[in-house]
């Protein structure tokens, strides 16, 4: 085995074992998903008979075609749909409030700045969880149960994507605001031209995290919809378990938890070219 | 193209005083310089003509038009900042078109100015780069080139060379010399290197805490000093000071100051010193010695004079046109 082969480089064993250790690692993580799928694609007897079966049965197409389509209280499709346009609304909301209100902190000199500032940071301390039951006293008055804009806007205000551009923003040297200035640049034309483009690489991480935030709201849609067809696919998946003696459709469950895990794949994955794009594209 | 006038211009941060009323006349065309150690007030005094500062009281005049209350993008000028300040996402072509892009220039047009100005500074091949592509030279005309693009009224400069190093500073010196030739626009220009300021000024502004302690051409300045402070700040190595008791030269409390070149060692002379040591730099030797009382003095001498060994024991000596008192204020005196 050579030695002092640099720190990066290993050889023989070493690389076999580090590897193997991933590998049990991988398998250990992704065992009980390897389950829930299996789960998707047999019948109902084959999960309450043990022993659980391992490895897919014949009926992918089955459940997977009953659960997008009628699911148990609503349309796993439906539960799709909304829970897309919440974390999108939310993602892409907290965006450009962060966006914004970072833009207004950094560049602008007015009265009680800093204060506006901590106040928004103090919003952190209070988590949707904290100030859960006034919210949906007004959500309530405002007559927004059951509705997209219900799921979407009491969670859309951000302090840590603000926080985040205000650092980002306060990198950029002063003297490209005064560049563009000396252009002709107004605020908003330099903050459309420059600054937008110039935060992509955040941009895209943040609608990334964002995503997954509010794809995975479970307390808040729990509270705000009553009617099914409204529901989110994660808050969903738990209204789908019977209540009493009922029997629980397994194998509708489960496919609904596999759909419920997509969206967030496609979009960390896709993201992630866009993400590297913007990391080897951007400024030194 | 444009006159700019400052009267009494000054600028207090809070309540510190930083610039405390300026006066020049520039005339149209001008390479002007302002020049002074940082701190002195000089980049503030550019910013307040560019509109980035607000003027706390004083005018500022472009072309005989107040522009003290006038956005920077309507006083016709074009600024080129010390660390370049090109936007990092666009082209270099989409750097050079941005300002008329705003300022709704036609496409064509848009076109026709920025190939100009790429030939000018020999960026054609650039122009679909993006700054990090470029080296620090090459980001240093995109940014001249913003500039020229616009056809501004006036040309600003804040510290453009400062960023390079030694060799393409003088090359970029030469080449912003000869551009301001060609464009004939009347041009700001700040730095803190004397060596710049001389070589491009057609009169040379020199700021010290705030205050334009001398405008002049260059070589006038140079040989003809107002206060202490130019003397010692405009010339390398700076100008000998001199206690005037010692040799006779004025009242109690004032200096005489005496460039390097203008003393010669010898036997006999006016003060008597010791070589400490001698720097031999081909063309020219720069010998170091050190009076009786412990003052500091530099002589140039041309390569072809003996260099004195270390240790000796010479005079100094100087013909009495060559010597600038100045008084205890630091005023020139004499």
């Amino acid at each position: 085995m050579a030695q002092h082969n640099g720190m990066v480089e290993k050889r023989g064993a070493g690389l076999w074992l580090t590897h193997l250790g991933l590998i049990i690692g991988v398998a250990f993580i992704f065992f009980p998903i390897w389950l829930a799928f299996v789960a998707s694609t047999v019948e109902q007897q084959d999960i309450v008979r043990p022993p659980m079966p391992l490895l897919p049965g014949d009926q992918f197409f089955e459940n997977y075609s009953r659960a997008l389509t009628s699911g148990v209280n609503a349309p796993v499709a439906r539960m799709l749909v909304n829970s897309g346009v919440m974390a999108l609304g939310i993602a892409l909301g907290k965006i450009v409030i962060s966006l914004l209100s970072a833009f207004a902190i950094v560049y602008f000199r007015f009265p009680l700045r800093k204060v506006f500032f901590w106040l928004i940071f103090l919003t952190l301390m209070l988590p949707v969880e904290v100030r859960i039951v006034p919210t949906y006293e007004v959500a309530a008055n405002f007559g927004m149960l059951n509705s997209y804009s219900g799921l979407i806007f009491p969670l859309i205000a951000s302090a840590t994507a603000t926080f985040l551009f205000r650092q980002f923003f306060m990198t950029v040297p002063d003297e490209l605001a005064e560049a563009a200035r000396v252009d002709g640049a107004r605020p908003m034309r330099f903050f459309l031209d420059i600054l937008l483009p110039m935060s992509r690489t955040n941009i895209a991480a943040l609608f990334v995290i964002l995503f997954i935030y509010g794809w995975n709201q479970y307390l808040w849609p729990l509270l705000i919809t009553t009617d099914p067809e409204m529901n989110t696919i994660v808050m969903g998946i738990k209204q789908m378990f019977p209540s009493g003696d009922d029997i629980a459709d397994w194998p509708v469950i489960m496919a609904t938890s596999i759909l419920a895990m997509v969206p967030p794949i496609i979009v960390v994955i896709g993201m992630q070219r866009l993400f590297i794009r913007g990391l080897v594209e951007s400024e030194k | 193209m444009a006159t700019v006038s400052l009267e009494n211009l000054k600028k207090s941060f809070g309540k510190t005083d930083v610039i405390h009323g300026v006066d020049i006349e520039i005339e149209d065309g001008e390479f002007i310089v302002i020049v002074g150690p940082s701190g002195c007030g000089k980049s503030t005094l550019l910013r307040m003509v560019a509109g980035l500062e607000t003027v706390t009281s004083g005018e500022v005049r472009i072309g005989g038009t107040r522009v003290n209350e006038v956005e920077p993008m309507d006083r016709d000028i074009a600024m080129v900042f010390q660390n370049y300040a090109l936007y990092p996402h666009m082209s270099v072509f989409d750097n050079m078109a941005y300002g008329l892009k705003i300022a709704k220039v036609p496409r064509a047009e848009i076109e026709a100015r920025v190939q100009t100005a790429a030939r000018m500074l020999q960026l054609e091949e650039y122009l679909k780069r993006r700054p990090r592509e470029l080296s620090g030279g090459q980001r240093q005309r995109v940014a001249m080139g913003r500039a020229i693009v616009r056809k501004p009224a006036v040309f600003l400069f804040d510290e453009p060379l400062s960023n390079l190093d030694a060799k393409l500073r003088v090359q970029m010196r030469l080449e912003i010399k000869a551009l301001q030739r060609e464009l004939g626009v009347t041009s700001l220009y700040v730095t803190h290197d004397q060596v710049e300021a001389m070589t491009l000024a057609d009169r040379m502004i020199v700021m010290h805490d705030g205050v334009a302690d001398q405008v002049g051409a260059p070589l006038e300045v140079y040989a003809n000093p107002q206060t202490a402070f130019v003397a010692g700040f405009i010339g390398s190595p700076p100008t000998n000071f001199l206690d005037a008791g010692r040799v006779g030269g004025g009242p109690a409390g004032a200096q005489v100051g005496i460039r390097p070149e203008h003393v010669r060692l010898g036997a006999t002379g006016k003060l008597a010193a010791t070589v400490a040591y001698a720097e031999a730099l081909g063309a020219e030797t720069l010998v170091h010695l050190r009076t009786e009382d412990g003052a500091a003095i530099t002589v140039r001498q041309d390569a072809g004079e003996p260099i004195p060994a270390e240790g000796a024991s010479l005079h100094l000596d100087w013909s009495p046109e060559h010597q600038m008192v100045f008084g205890a204020d630091g005023r020139r005196a004499g």
